[in-house]
């Protein structure tokens, strides 16, 4: 983990691997739409808009290089959903897989959840190592042997075979879901998970496929009073009755399983209050919020909206406890942000193991990480230029006033089609994965 | 034409332009952007805007359409399907034979490579 002063000041973060295609042409299937490492942070999965999870494993350390820690390599890779058409609500399917969530590791297999806009799926990947050997009715190539040729008995023997990697769909949540799955969150029972899409959140058994309960419903009762959509879900890490909501009006809601069935009504709302004067065309949809993620402590929450990271602290529902600006020197290019849609970019963010560092990605393929010990930020970028083999990253810099600073890009000059949406935490150590639009980049602190 | 004042009104007449000027960026935005388009209403995250997002994917015919388009061309001659999944536009309603099929990913992601 970080240093004994704690978080980014100590470290030096290097690149370590990237994984896709180098050419600039890219397939609309090999988009990354979620990056998310396993709770040992062994295995690191990725969706794509093809519907294709990519599981990646890392190495044991090897005695041969102890300055380095495992590469993550290939496991497993398998197609999770695939388009479909409803033609009774005429609506197209996408498969893009919206979200993957790792269950805890009970036995041998993994599991996890993958998504797309309507279906969830639970997946089983399991390893095969070894076959058994010496039938006595079956050949080896499995064709049936004669019986009346079978003069001995043997007893047959598990013989250790190539390592083979499988996935299968174990149960699939199906027709729960109205409008588009935006969350999956597992619950810290194991036994129970939520799925959330713009108006309703539905709890589901993991063991039971053919029924879900409604907990949360904002569906107005005519349709044009709707005035805000459900963004984000997440259960506490520890407290298996307590999850929390967020809006596009920028609201974070947490409600209590155990109040009501229904949990319409929230046991608490954090709201940052808004000045009016300041009130712009443009206040609420920045305010949307993209994502919300609970602390490993659970005392916190990290939500990110379109220009900023806010801290909320759960006892306290009025402000949010701290406050990072991502890319403030945007805001004075919104005008230009709404005409290309970028304003509608959808950022996720994450903490490090011990929550003293929080991680979010904005354009130019630069992603910032915010120390809230030291109260320091810094910017990297994830580019097939400082990829040399643990090469230390450097700091990137935009220039906001007039005179540009050697090293530093202009606001005019970044690339607002190169956006980081999905970055990723090792839950121990500091490894994080950063996905470009179709590239994923690890990188790892130097180990001295 | 503030080159041509001397200089001790030009000192007074450069404040006053920095006063009007001290609107908030994004106010400053909102502005430019109601000049491009001035039919944009009032409130951006209102239920037109959020309803168009409630209904992404939403394919062009429903089976109200369809069954119609059905009744109408059991008086004419069926047509036979067409060779050519060409675009769909205009006042044809599209049955599903005409929808572009989209293909299932059987290429390998590039990640796995």
């Amino acid at each position: 983990m970080a240093g004994p002063g704690g978080g980014s000041s100590d470290v030096q973060w290097c690149f370590s691997q990237v994984k896709g295609a180098m050419d600039d042409d890219v397939a609309e299937a090999d988009i990354i739409s979620t990056v998310e490492f396993n709770h040992s942070g062994e295995l690191l999965a990725t969706g794509d808009k093809g519907g294709r999870v990519v599981i990646f494993q890392q190495e044991p350390e090897s005695k041969n290089q102890p300055q380095c820690r495992g590469e993550y390599n290939v496991y497993s890779t398998f197609q999770s959903h695939e388009p479909e058409f409803d033609y009774l609500k005429s609506l197209e399917i996408e498969e893009k897989i919206n979200k993957i969530r790792w269950l805890p590791q009970k036995n041998a297999a993994q599991f996890l959840l993958s998504t797309n806009d309507k279906t969830i799926k639970l997946w089983k990947i399991s390893e095969r190592d070894k076959r058994p050997e010496g039938y006595n009715l079956k050949e080896e190539d499995g064709r049936y042997r004669d019986p009346n040729t079978v003069t001995t008995l043997r007893v047959p023997v598990f013989r250790p075979m190539d390592l083979m990697v499988e996935a299968s769909p174990r149960r699939v949540f199906a027709n729960a879901h109205t409008y588009h799955i935006n969350s999956i969150s597992v619950n810290s029972d194991h036994e129970t998970y939520l799925s959330a899409d713009d108006l309703r959140i539905n709890l589901w058994h993991l063991e039971i496929t053919d029924r879900s309960f409604n907990i949360v419903d904002i569906k107005p009762a005519n349709m044009e009073e709707l005035t805000e959509v459900i963004t984000a879900a997440e259960f506490h890490p520890y407290q298996c009755n307590t999850f929390v909501y967020s809006s596009s009006k920028g609201t974070i809601r947490l409600c209590d399983m155990r109040a009501s069935a229904l949990c319409d009504t929230h046991a608490k709302m954090f709201e940052e209050p808004e000045d009016p004067n300041n009130r712009s065309f443009f206040s609420e949809i920045i305010s949307s919020i993209s994502d919300v993620k609970f602390s490993h402590s659970g005392r916190y929450m990290m939500t990110r909206d379109y220009l900023s990271v806010k801290i909320w602290d759960l006892n306290m529902e009025t402000r949010p406890v701290e406050t990072y600006q991502v890319h403030e020197y945007l805001r004075s290019k919104l005008c230009s942000l709404y005409e290309n849609d970028c304003i509608f970019d959808k950022f996720e963010c994450c903490w490090n193991g011990n929550d003293s560092v929080v991680m979010t990605g904005s354009y130019n393929n630069f992603f910032r990480m915010f120390d809230r010990g030291y109260r320091h930020d810094v910017t990297f970028e994830a580019s097939r230029e400082n990829s040399k083999p643990r090469s230390v990253l450097k700091p990137r810099k935009v220039s906001t006033g007039g005179k540009r600073k050697k090293d530093e890009i202009s606001v005019d000059s970044l690339d607002f089609n190169k956006k980081i949406l999905h970055t990723a935490w090792h839950p121990l150590d500091n490894i994080i994965a950063v996905a470009t639009t179709n590239n994923l980049y690890i990188f790892q602190d130097k180990v001295n | 034409g503030r080159s041509e004042v001397s200089g001790g009104t030009a000192v007074l007449w450069c404040q006053q332009e920095m006063e009007d000027k001290v609107i908030s960026p994004e106010k400053a935005e909102e502005v430019k952007l109601k000049a491009r388009y001035p039919n944009l209403g009032a409130k951006p995250g209102g239920s037109d805007f959020l309803r168009k997002r409630l209904q992404k994917g939403q394919k062009y015919f429903d089976s109200g359409d369809y069954n119609m388009a059905k009744a109408k061309m059991k008086n004419k001659q069926l047509p036979s399907a067409p060779t050519e999944k060409s675009e769909i536009t205009g006042g044809h309603i599209p049955t599903p034979q005409d929808l572009p099929q989209r293909k299932t990913s059987i290429v390998a992601s590039k990640l796995a490579v």
